[in-house]
C-alpha cells in the first residue's frame, strides 16, 4: 500500500528558523529518511517554498489565475503532480491542460525548496 | 528542535501580528508592548504544559489584551487581584479568539505597526532601529551592538523616536486603498533599508542578521498582501541578493566580486524562491523599481558562470530603472553593464556627467578607477582609487581598493 504523508505546520515559524536551527531539523529528518530509503520504503519527499511564492489556477472557463495559495476550505486535497519546467508560465500551461481534462476545483502551483527523489516504489497496482 | 526553541520561534513569528493588534486595541505603543511581554511570560508557563496553541498570535493577542485590561482595572481599584484571575480561563482563550479576530483587521495591524516606524521625521537609521525593536523584538543590546553604540544610548534613541512618532498620526481606522498603497510603499522602502543595513555589514554579525530579518518581515507582508507585485519584487530582490552572501567574502573578510564568486556557495533555495516570486510579479505587468532590480539580480543568479551573464538584457533593465527612478546611482550601475557590452570608454562617458552629484560616493570613484585601469590610464585610476578609499564605508570596501592601489604601486596591472 502506498501512503502520502502530508506535512502541516505554521510557515511563519518554520521560515523564521535561522540557518543553524533549520540545518538541525533537516539533518534530523535525513537521519530518519536514510534507513527508510535503504529499505525501499521511501519515494519522493520534498519541501515546498512558502505560500507567498504560490499561484492558484481556478478551473473555471476561462481559468482564473490568482496570487497566493489555495485558501478555500470547501474542497479537499486530492492529489498532486511534480513538474520540471522553465518558469511559472509553463507550469500554468500544464495546469490548464490538466484542468481542461478534469474540470472543477483548482490547482495551487507552488515551487519546491527541496526535492529528494527517493527510491522508485514497486507498487505497480497503483498505476492509473 | 526542542520545545523551548519551538516556543521561542513561535513567539518571534507571532510578534508583528500580536503587537500590531494590541496597538490597535490600546492605541499606545508602550501599553501594547507591555501587554505582549505579559502574554509571552504566560505563554512560557502555559505552552509547555498544554502544548502550543494552534494560532499562537491569536493566543498572545487575547491573553495580552486581558492582562493589560486587568492591569488598568487593578490600578483603578487600587486593590490586588489574585494573579491567576487575570485571565479567567486560559484553556478557553483560543476558541473565543477564533471568533473575534477578523483577518481583514489583522493584516492592516501589521502594516500599521511597520508604518509608524517609517515616520518621515525620523532619520533612516532611527526608522531601522525602531522597526527592529518594536516589530521584530530584537533585544536592545543586539541593536546597540549592530549600530556600534552603547545600550543606554540606543535605548535613549528609541525612546526619543517613540516620543517623536507619538502614534498619533498612525491612523487607527481601517485605511482606504490609496492610504494603504502609500503605507505599503513607505514600508517597502524601510524594509529595504533594514535589508541593506545587514547586507552591507558582513563584518558585524549583529547587523548582518538584519538582512534575514528584513526577508522575514517582507515575506510576512506579502502573505498579507498577496497580489502586490512590488512587494513580490522586493522580496525577490532581497532573496536573490542574500543568496550570494556565503560567496561574497573570502576567509579574511575581503570582498569577492560577483565575477570571482564561487557560485556553488550560492543558496539555491533562496534563488528558487526569488525566481518564483519575480515570475509571479511580472505577470501583473505593473513594473516598479523593486521588480526591475530583482529581474537584474535574477539574471546574475541564473548565469552558471560569469560569461553566461546576459549583460545586454541587464543594460536594458537598467535603462528601464533609470526611467523609473532618475537616480544617478542607477546610471552608475548601468555603466557596469555598458562596460561589459560596449567597453570601458563608453562606460566612462556614461558616468562622467555624474561626477558632481556623486562626488561623495564611494562606488562612483571605485568604478571610475576600475574603468580607467582597464583603459591603462594608471594616473587617473590611482587618483580615483585614492578618493574611493577615503570614502569607504566598511573595512572590506577599503581593503578592496587598497588591493588595487598596492598593485598599481607595485607596477603591475591588477587583474
Amino acid at each position: 500500500m502506498l501512503y502520502a504523508l502530508l506535512c502541516y505546520n505554521d510557515e511563519d515559524t518554520v521560515w523564521a528558523l535561522d540557518r543553524k536551527q533549520d540545518g538541525e531539523v533537516m539533518a534530523a529528518l535525513a537521519a530518519v529518511r536514510a534507513p527508510l530509503e535503504a529499505a525501499g520504503k521511501l519515494g519522493p519527499s520534498l519541501r515546498l517554498l512558502p505560500t507567498t511564492a504560490a499561484t492558484t489556477l481556478r478551473k473555471s472557463d476561462p481559468p482564473l489565475i490568482i496570487d497566493g495559495p489555495y485558501a478555500e476550505t470547501k474542497e479537499q486535497l486530492l492529489g498532486f503532480y511534480i513538474v520540471d519546467v522553465a518558469d511559472l508560465d509553463e507550469a500554468l500551461g500544464i495546469a490548464k491542460q490538466l484542468g481542461a481534462a478534469n474540470p472543477g476545483g483548482a490547482y495551487e502551483i507552488r515551487p519546491l525548496a527541496v526535492y529528494n527523489p527517493g527510491q522508485p516504489l514497486g507498487a505497480t497496482d497503483h498505476a492509473a | 528542535m526542542n520545545d523551548a526553541a519551538w516556543i521561542d520561534a513561535a513567539i518571534i513569528a507571532a510578534r508583528p501580528q500580536a503587537v500590531g493588534a494590541l496597538l490597535r486595541y490600546f492605541r499606545d505603543l508602550d501599553t501594547a508592548e507591555e501587554a505582549f511581554q505579559d502574554a509571552c511570560l504566560r505563554a512560557l508557563g502555559a505552552w509547555p504544559k498544554n502544548g502550543p496553541p494552534r494560532d499562537p498570535a491569536a493566543w498572545l493577542i487575547m491573553v495580552g489584551r486581558n492582562a493589560a485590561l486587568d492591569g488598568v482595572r487593578k490600578r483603578a481599584r487600587q486593590t490586588e487581584l489574585p494573579d491567576e484571575a487575570a485571565i479567567s480561563d486560559l484553556e478557553d482563550v483560543e476558541e473565543r479568539t477564533a471568533e473575534r479576530i477578523d483577518s481583514g483587521d489583522y493584516r492592516d495591524d501589521v502594516l500599521r505597526l511597520l508604518f509608524i516606524c517609517c515616520h518621515p521625521d525620523l532619520p533612516p537609521a532611527q526608522q531601522i532601529a525602531l522597526a527592529l525593536r518594536i516589530v521584530s523584538g530584537i533585544p536592545l543590546r543586539q541593536i546597540a551592538r549592530a549600530f556600534v553604540v552603547g545600550e543606554a544610548a540606543m535605548e535613549q534613541r528609541i525612546t526619543r523616536a517613540k516620543a517623536r512618532i507619538g502614534a498619533g498620526d498612525a491612523g487607527f481606522e481601517t485605511p482606504g486603498p490609496v492610504e494603504r498603497a502609500e503605507r505599503l510603499a513607505a514600508v517597502a522602502k524601510m524594509l529595504y533599508l533594514v535589508f541593506n543595513e545587514g547586507y552591507s555589514a558582513p563584518d558585524n554579525p549583529d547587523r548582518a542578521q538584519f538582512a534575514g530579518e528584513a526577508i522575514r518581515l517582507t515575506r510576512l507582508l506579502l502573505r498579507l498582501y498577496q497580489a502586490e507585485p512590488e512587494i513580490m519584487g522586493l522580496l525577490a530582490l532581497m532573496l536573490l541578493q542574500h543568496a550570494r552572501t556565503p560567496a561574497r567574502f573570502d576567509g579574511e573578510g575581503q570582498i569577492v566580486l560577483l565575477d570571482d564568486q564561487d557560485r556553488g556557495l550560492w543558496d539555491r533555495k533562496m534563488i528558487a524562491e526569488g525566481l518564483a516570486l519575480i515570475d509571479k510579479a511580472m505577470r501583473h505587468r505593473r513594473p516598479g523599481e523593486y521588480q526591475v532590480q530583482a529581474a537584474i539580480a535574477a539574471l546574475h543568479d541564473r548565469a552558471a558562470t560569469p560569461a553566461d551573464t546576459d549583460w545586454a538584457e541587464i543594460d536594458q533593465l537598467y535603462a528601464t530603472l533609470e526611467r523609473l527612478t532618475a537616480s544617478p546611482i542607477v546610471t552608475l550601475n548601468r555603466a557596469v553593464a555598458v562596460n561589459k557590452v560596449a567597453g570601458p570608454e563608453a562606460a566612462l562617458e556614461m558616468i562622467a556627467p555624474l561626477g558632481e552629484r556623486l562626488s561623495g560616493y564611494f562606488h562612483f570613484h571605485g568604478l571610475t578607477g576600475a574603468l580607467n585601469l582597464e583603459l591603462g590610464r594608471h594616473d587617473a585610476a590611482r587618483c580615483a582609487f585614492d578618493k574611493a578609499i577615503s570614502l569607504a564605508n566598511t573595512a572590506a570596501e577599503a581593503a578592496h581598493i587598497r588591493h588595487h592601489l598596492d598593485r598599481l604601486a607595485a607596477g603591475h596591472e591588477p587583474k
